[in-house]
């Protein structure tokens, strides 16, 4: 790190001398550099994000009250298929790599990810996958006129998708846009990987790495083995619909049970494949804003490198109800139970961190004390999903809804609003506006739980998901009225939240390199960094360079 | 906390001043505004008081009034899975206050104050013992649930089936059920009769379930957690209830369109009750229409148009079986699989158009006239 002043001296005199640029249009369309993908898929994704969450805002009108004629069945059912496919694979995949992307080399003290054109074709491929399956609304009634948006839900059970019960081509629009996405995300991933391993900075050696790299590198892992499935039953669909296959096809001796394993051994580390970046994103937010160093990095790693395995072997959990019997059912209750120990030492790791510190409540703190509550309540719900007889009651209804809304938006979400405020001043070079920023998350913490503490009850009163319309007289009524009501308040928190990204760009205080008094290497250069990141390579010496750049008579290295 | 390895010791304030110099950024180290906390923390405390007062008002009626609850379990399976819920409930209640009052605290407790200096807190870097004891007491919890887990599933997925159990084959359709039971050669829809089963000498209900076209799945919330119906596969479950009643439920897997009207409706009976209204439907349909010419003309309606494609009237010509059986249709209390009452007019509205009572549902519109639709309900209305 001797070298960061000459660094900064050279990125001035190199900045005068940079050829006359091409149009602001071509400059983004053809770029490889890490950082304006990072951008691209982030953007990207907040689009699906609000588009989504009109979709849900959609559904909660529809059944805030009984036997309710605002939407249609197909529509509800269109609604709930999108907005889940869209949340998972066009928000949520795209969102937490543009992040990885921005940062994983800035961290790392890279100039850029290892395969910098490979990073441009997988979000390109990502975001025509987006685009592909909202065509489905234009295009997708075909030759039949029997489709519009895909209508199959978002785990689109085999034989609903076989093309006597979903004609015309709307699955069709779901497999290729699902598909395509997870093309992309397995390009990213090996990108991931191959710049983790590759592309530190002098000394940084892995035990030394940030903890964010680490759990990008144990997603990306992730995506190798859990992606290609998805991709494989895919393909064996669109055999099925188009080429006479028989794969999931029941009237013909095909496998429903296929589908279901297929799908999970996806959709189930899908769900870790989400969650370990979030808890990246705390490992930084936390350390920084108590003022001291992560407690127990090797048990971190250690403990991320487990879920990243256990959870491979969890999915069939979701077929509990399925009539695995009572050998198979056994199996994965203690599976999925076990992901619960080094997902505890994760939360026990960051209490320790927290005491004896002094907590600094700025916005990415806040919103990651929320991540930490609601974390932990929805690890619990999952323990009890976990318990496969309560899970026969529980499994299909609102509790199951509840329950992974509150890991989707209480845990993931939140994490992601700390990381915005967190890295918003790295990428602009401007900080966020506060007022609007605690508005934001009291609003969103109010909402949140008035929509999703309440959503567990119906639940327990034999609600079950996806049902367009009820009767009155079940005891659901007034559970779905205060559902939509704080819908409606996590609607305003997030508008809120999108005028400040757009508000603070143009009239945010100027950050300087490091607002956060951090102690990672993308704090060690401009923001926003110049597009080769670090005029000369970092070296390191510790976990925490800036920390022992700042403190020279007690760095971290002597200890480590 | 403790720790194994060197804690160490505060640094001063001018270190910072330093990095600030050294990287262009003057006033790097901001104060965090925390002086409101505490009253942040006071007004959360009665924000979380009001809201935990609007939760029991609503809740002490809705869980009373639900006759779907599954906390308040009407057969065995549903209540070994009450007594199991109850006990991890309990668990992860006391892991809910237990970490979520230490991390309440450590927020608290640990905030940056107004006064305090700029002095970095000590860096802990971890514990091996400490790790060790988290890891080891969650390991000994996940032990205890998986054993009484492992019971109640053996309890219930490998219960022997007693001699005298009643068999019953349930076959999902889009949006509908169909009820079989071999032993008496009755055929049914929509509405599961069965015999209540005394704990002396018990005579429980076993339920064999396909399905003939896409994944259902049967919950009745208070007999016993849900099976799903697969196609080209046979799940079993069993319902025992002691007390005679109408016990409610609906399809919980997504199965399309009116996944929403697929309701289940399950009438336990006492056996004297139960063989009386298994020998009312092992009648074939023979109705007397001489005193009712209307209801003469509905019957030919009914079997020289396509009704006769997908629905049976045992005794007639009329013998499909993609739609429900018709034979004893008079006899249920709905329609259309649950939620629409069985009463004349219904019935007239419903067969006149189906889509508008429940869009999506497969039964098509005949296009009949008023009178024509005035003679088939007439019919449909004598099969008792």
């Amino acid at each position: 790190m001797a070298t960061a002043t000459s660094g900064l001296e050279a990125i001035d005199q190199t900045r005068s001398a940079q050829p006359p640029r091409p149009s602001v249009i071509y400059e983004w369309l053809t770029t490889v550099d890490h950082k304006k993908i990072g951008i691209m898929y982030i953007v990207y994704a907040l689009l699906f994000l609000v588009i989504a969450g009109a979709e849900a805002l959609l559904m909660r009108i529809q059944l805030a009250v009984p036997n309710n004629h605002f939407l249609s069945p197909q529509v509800f059912n269109q609604l709930f298929t999108m907005h889940g496919t869209t949340m998972v694979f066009f928000v949520g995949i795209p969102v937490l790599f543009g992040f990885g992307n921005y940062l994983i080399p800035l961290m790392i003290g890279a100039r850029d990810m290892a395969f910098p054109r490979l990073n441009a074709f997988s979000f390109w491929l990502s975001a025509f996958g987006g685009i592909l399956l909202y065509l489905s609304y234009f295009a997708a009634s075909g030759l039949y006129g029997a489709g519009s948006a895909p209508d199959v839900g978002w785990f689109a059970y085999a034989p609903l998708t076989a093309r006597v019960f979903s004609p015309g081509h709307s699955t069709d629009y779901w497999t290729l846009s699902v598909l395509l996405s997870g093309i992309g995300t397995t390009a990213t991933a090996v990108n991931i990987v191959a710049t983790a391993f590759c592309m530190r900075c002098k000394g940084m050696i892995l035990t030394r790495m940030p903890l964010l790299v680490w759990l990008f590198l144990v997603t990306s892992c992730m995506v190798f083995v859990v992606v290609s499935p998805l991709t494989a039953a895919q393909i064996m669909l669109c055999i099925d619909r188009y080429l006479g296959g028989h794969f999931f096809d029941t009237q013909a001796g095909g496998s429903a049970m296929l589908w279901m394993h297929f799908f999970w051994i996806f959709g189930h580390p899908e769900v870790y494949i989400l969650i370990l970046p979030t808890f990246a994103f705390m490992n930084e937010i936390i350390p920084v804003f108590s003022r001291k160093a992560i407690f127990g990095y090797p048990a971190m790693v250690a403990a991320s490198v487990g879920i990243g395995f256990v959870s491979l072997g969890v999915w069939a959990h979701h077929m509990f109800t399925a009539g695995m019997g009572p050998a198979g059912n056994t199996f994965f209750v203690f599976a999925t139970m076990v992901v619960s120990v080094p997902t505890g030492i994760k939360m026990f790791n960051w209490l320790a961190t927290i005491w004896g510190g002094k907590v600094q409540y700025r916005p990415p703190m806040m919103f990651a004390a929320g991540f930490l509550f609601q974390f932990l309540l929805a690890g619990l719900t999952g323990i009890m999903l976990s318990v496969a007889p309560f899970d026969w009651q529980l499994s299909a209804s609102y509790f199951v809804v509840a329950h992974f809304h509150y890991v989707l938006v209480g845990g993931i979400l939140f994490s992601l609003f700390a990381a915005f405020y967190y890295w918003y001043p790295k990428v602009t070079g401007r900080m966020m506006n506060e007022t609007l920023a605690k508005w934001h998350f009291w609003l969103f913490v109010i909402g949140f739980h008035i929509t999703f503490d309440l959503m567990h009850i119906p639940g327990l009163l034999g609600m079950p998901r996806r049902i367009y319309t009820y009767e009155a007289g079940r005891g659901w009524e007034v559970w779905n009225m205060w559902i939509g009501i704080g819908a409606i308040i996590q609607t305003v928190a997030t508008l809120i939240f999108v005028y400040n990204l757009v508000h603070s760009y143009f009239r945010g205080k100027e950050a300087g390199p490091d607002p956060w008094d951090a102690w990672t290497l993308e704090w060690a250069t401009t923001s926003p960094p110049p597009s080769y990141n670090f005029a000369v390579e970092p070296t390191v010496t510790s976990r925490r360079p800036l920390w022992d750049l700042k403190h020279p008579h007690d760095t971290d290295s002597s200890y480590e | 906390m403790s720790s194994d390895r060197p804690t160490r010791h505060p640094e001063q304030h001018h270190a910072q001043r330093e990095f600030a110099l050294q990287y262009h950024a003057p006033g790097t180290r901001e104060q965090a505004p925390t002086q409101h906390l505490l009253d942040r923390v006071s007004s959360l405390r009665t924000g979380l008081l009001a809201f935990a007062a609007l939760l029991l008002l609503h809740a002490v009626p809705a869980f009373a009034v639900s006759p779907t609850n599954i906390f308040d379990p009407a057969a065995t399976p549903a209540r070994s899975i009450f007594s199991l819920s109850m006990l991890i409930l309990s668990v992860t209640l006391v892991i809910f206050l237990i970490v979520g009052g230490l991390l309440f605290y450590a927020m608290v407790r640990f905030r940056h104050r107004k006064d305090d200096s700029l002095v970095e807190p000590a860096q802990i870097y971890g514990s091996n013992q400490i790790e060790l004891s988290w890891t080891v007491i969650p390991i000994l919890i996940v032990v205890m649930l998986f054993l009484s887990t492992t019971r109640v599933i053996l309890e219930t997925e490998a219960a022997p089936k007693p001699a005298n159990a009643v068999d019953v084959t349930v076959i999902g359709h889009q949006y509908w059920w169909e009820y079989r039971y071999p032993k008496w050669g009755v055929v049914t829809a929509n509405e599961l009769h069965i015999p209540v089963s005394d704990p002396k000498s018990p005579t429980p209900t076993y339920l064999e379930m396909t399905s003939a076209d896409v994944s259902h799945s049967f919950w009745i919330p208070r007999l016993a957690g849900k099976t799903d119906l697969i196609p080209n596969r046979i799940n079993t479950m069993w319902i025992d209830p002691a007390v005679p009643g109408l016990y409610l439920g609906q399809c919980a897997q997504y199965c399309g369109a009116q996944h929403a009207k697929m309701l289940l409706r399950v009438y336990a009976q006492s056996p004297a009750d139960f063989a009386l209204w298994i020998k009312q439907q092992q009648q074939l349909a023979n109705p007397d229409l001489s005193a009712n010419p209307l209801a003469q003309e509905g019957e030919t309606v009914f079997l020289h148009n396509a009704c006769i494609n997908c629905h049976t009237v045992s005794g007639t010509v009329a013998n499909g079986r993609f739609g429900p059986d018709l034979t004893h249709l008079a006899s249920r209390d709905t329609i259309a699989s649950g939620p629409i009452v069985n009463n004349p007019q219904n019935l007239r509205q419903w067969i006149a158009d189906p889509s508008l009572m429940k869009p999506g549902s497969l039964m098509p519109s005949m296009h009949l006239n008023d009178h024509d639709l005035d003679a088939i309900t007439a019919y449909l209305t004598t099969l008792h």
